[in-house]
């Protein structure tokens, strides 16, 4: 069996929830395995990343140079390439970095490379077999992948339960010097953070939430009427912000806002795990589809299968005339 | 500038119900819709502004068979310059590492300071453009979401990363570039644009006319192959309210009253 190693996305000398994600990725890939971690930045960041993993991981290697104050996944690959042993099976977390990363280093390794993996069936000889998702998450496929020559995976986030036994006093190895001068052909120049819009859906415990459903522009003044009838802020998945329906703000999921309402209800969204992802706290979810295997039913509380464009003004009127009811 | 542009023509999931089929090993392939792979017209459209503000030309290719060349019409028909088909039955049962492999033999017989691709593939796994850049030792960016030209020699673009943030980077050209959606409006494509771009010819180029040494591409290269398509057990799923509408209206206003959802 191949070393297996996990470079660990940090920021600020924390190492990334998904740290300990692809420590239990690496024991369902083997079980008997001992994995290393790899981290990649400038001290004094590093030395108290490397210190929080050794609760963590057997072994830390850490890589220290100037040119790695932003990681950036070329000078990262470069580091890599010259630190690791032929056929190794390196995990890195599914997110900007590791997209970044990923099939280029896979290239250098000349190893093989599978993206996005949900879960690990197995290993047969040198055959690992892997779950992925397609088709937004409509469909799963087994994946078969031959790491005779090492490999490069990218782990979903969230979908390892990460490790509870850790190791104590991990060893911290330093491999610097290993890597010499590093150079790019792109280099990072700043950050920009995004703007926060009229309304802060994080702050609202009621969200009605809009996905492609919708279907136009005009629609969305159904969706409002709801919010409004409610108390609740309209909310929405990717394809509503991609298509300028609304704003950026508004949008829910790893590219968009975390929100942590009581009640979500989830209109015409099918349940990508990118929009997932960004509703915390366990909301009573509500999803209203016309799909009626779409995954957002599999996580929903309830389910309705209908027109949401018929459905929702219905709903409204009920809301409408309850409350006003119960204020006479 | 001369910009290429990577796309593939998928199963369109706002047309279709991705379903198992009856066999339980592929997808139901029957009347399915197909259609540009959503983040690659996303890619082509940022190709045909960059062009119309600084000039050049944009050239559409993919890797597929004879269905396929419809996507490269409808991108045509959008304003691109040239489309190309990549396609030879030595191809069948490529990874991502042997389309990029192909793509780079395809890119070498030309000169582009530019190539595109989508972010991810509805089918894919967003590896196909890293692999190419690698191969080529062209520097990669992915997610990228906004393009400022800053001279021949450079771009400056943003990167699409946690919680709606932008990472600014700069790139030397010539690069690759995976693009998110939402990084512009596509334009519209009716009928009569296709049609107009439906008599101009578009070139097939197999193996041999890119030099591509058999071994290194298609099924035996493959070092990873999908076994097959499946349904997930579901998790508690939902609780599927029955009946009238008015009734479901009825269930679902006590439901939300109940859980806290009037404010």
């Amino acid at each position: 069996m191949s070393r297996i190693f996990a470079y660990i996305v940090h920021k600020a000398g924390v190492a990334d929830d998904s740290a300990m994600e692809l420590a239990a990725a690496a024991r369902k890939l083997d079980p008997t395995a001992s994995v290393t971690a790899i981290i990649a930045g400038t001290a004094p960041d590093l030395d108290a990343v490397s210190n929080g993993l050794r609760n963590s991981y057997g072994e830390t290697w850490k890589i220290n140079n100037e040119a790695l104050g932003y990681p950036n996944a070329e000078l990262v690959r470069q580091a890599m390439v010259k630190v690791l042993p032929a056929g190794s099976i390196v995990l890195v977390a599914h997110e900007h970095f590791g997209i970044d990363l990923a099939p280029g280093l896979s290239v250098r390794l000349n190893a093989a490379c599978v993206s996005d993996v949900l879960a690990i069936d197995g290993l047969t000889g040198s055959t690992l077999k892997v779950v992925r998702q397609e088709f937004g998450g409509q469909i799963s496929a087994h994946v078969n992948c031959d790491i005779s020559g090492g490999a490069v995976i990218t782990v979903r986030p969230g979908a390892f339960k990460p490790l509870e036994t850790v190791a104590a006093n991990g060893n911290v190895i330093d491999k610097s010097s290993e890597v010499g001068v590093l150079t790019a052909k792109r280099r990072y120049l700043g950050m920009v953070v995004a703007e926060a819009g009229d309304v802060d859906i994080t702050k609202h415990s009621v969200l009605v939430s809009i996905g492609r459903g919708i279907q136009e522009k005009d629609n969305v003044a159904i969706a409002e009427e709801l919010a409004e009838a409610l108390g609740a802020a309209v909310s929405c998945s990717r394809p509503v912000v991609d298509a300028k329906w609304l704003e950026k703000s508004r949008q829910v999921g790893t590219s968009g806002k975390t929100v942590k309402p009581k009640v979500y209800l989830a209109c015409g969204i099918s349940g990508a795990f990118q929009h997932l992802a960004g509703i915390k706290g366990n909301p009573f979810l509500i999803a209203i589809n016309k799909n009626p295997k779409a995954p957002i039913f599999q996580v929903a509380d309830v389910g309705i299968v209908d027109d949401l464009l018929e459905f929702l003004p219905e709903f409204t009127n009920k809301v409408r005339e309850m409350r006003s009811v119960s204020t006479k | 500038m001369e910009i290429l542009v990577c796309v593939r023509r998928v199963p369109d999931t706002s047309e279709n119900e991705i379903q198992l089929n009856a066999a339980g090993n592929d997808i139901e392939r029957d009347d399915l819709v197909y259609s540009i792979n959503e983040w690659d017209n996303y890619a082509v459209e940022e190709a045909l502004q960059i062009v119309s503000r600084i000039g050049g030309t944009v050239t559409v290719a993919t890797v597929g068979g004879e269905d396929d060349e419809e996507v490269l019409r409808r991108e045509m028909a959008m304003g691109a310059t040239h489309g190309v088909l990549i396609s030879d039955d030595a191809f069948a049962g490529s990874d991502a590492r042997g389309i990029a492999t192909i793509l780079k033999a395809f890119v070498q017989k030309g000169k582009y300071d530019l190539i595109l691709t989508g972010v991810q593939a509805e089918d894919g796994g967003a590896l196909v453009g890293g692999m190419l850049a690698a191969m080529l030792d062209y520097p990669f960016a992915s997610l990228v979401n906004s393009i400022e030209v800053l001279d021949q020699k450079a771009l400056k673009i943003s990167r699409e990363i946690a919680g709606g943030n932008k990472e600014i980077n700069e790139i030397d050209l010539p690069c690759v570039l995976s693009i998110q959606t939402g990084i512009n409006e596509p334009r519209y494509v009716g009928m009569r644009g296709i049609r107009q771009v439906a008599s101009i010819p578009i070139p097939t180029l197999g193996a041999p006319e890119l030099g591509l040494d058999p071994q290194s591409i298609g099924v035996s290269a493959a070092k990873i192959q999908r076994v097959d398509y499946f349904t997930p057990a579901m998790g508690k799923g939902a609780e599927m309210l029955q009946g009238s509408r008015e009734e479901i209206v009825e269930k679902l206003f006590e439901l939300v009253a109940a859980k806290g959802g009037l404010k």
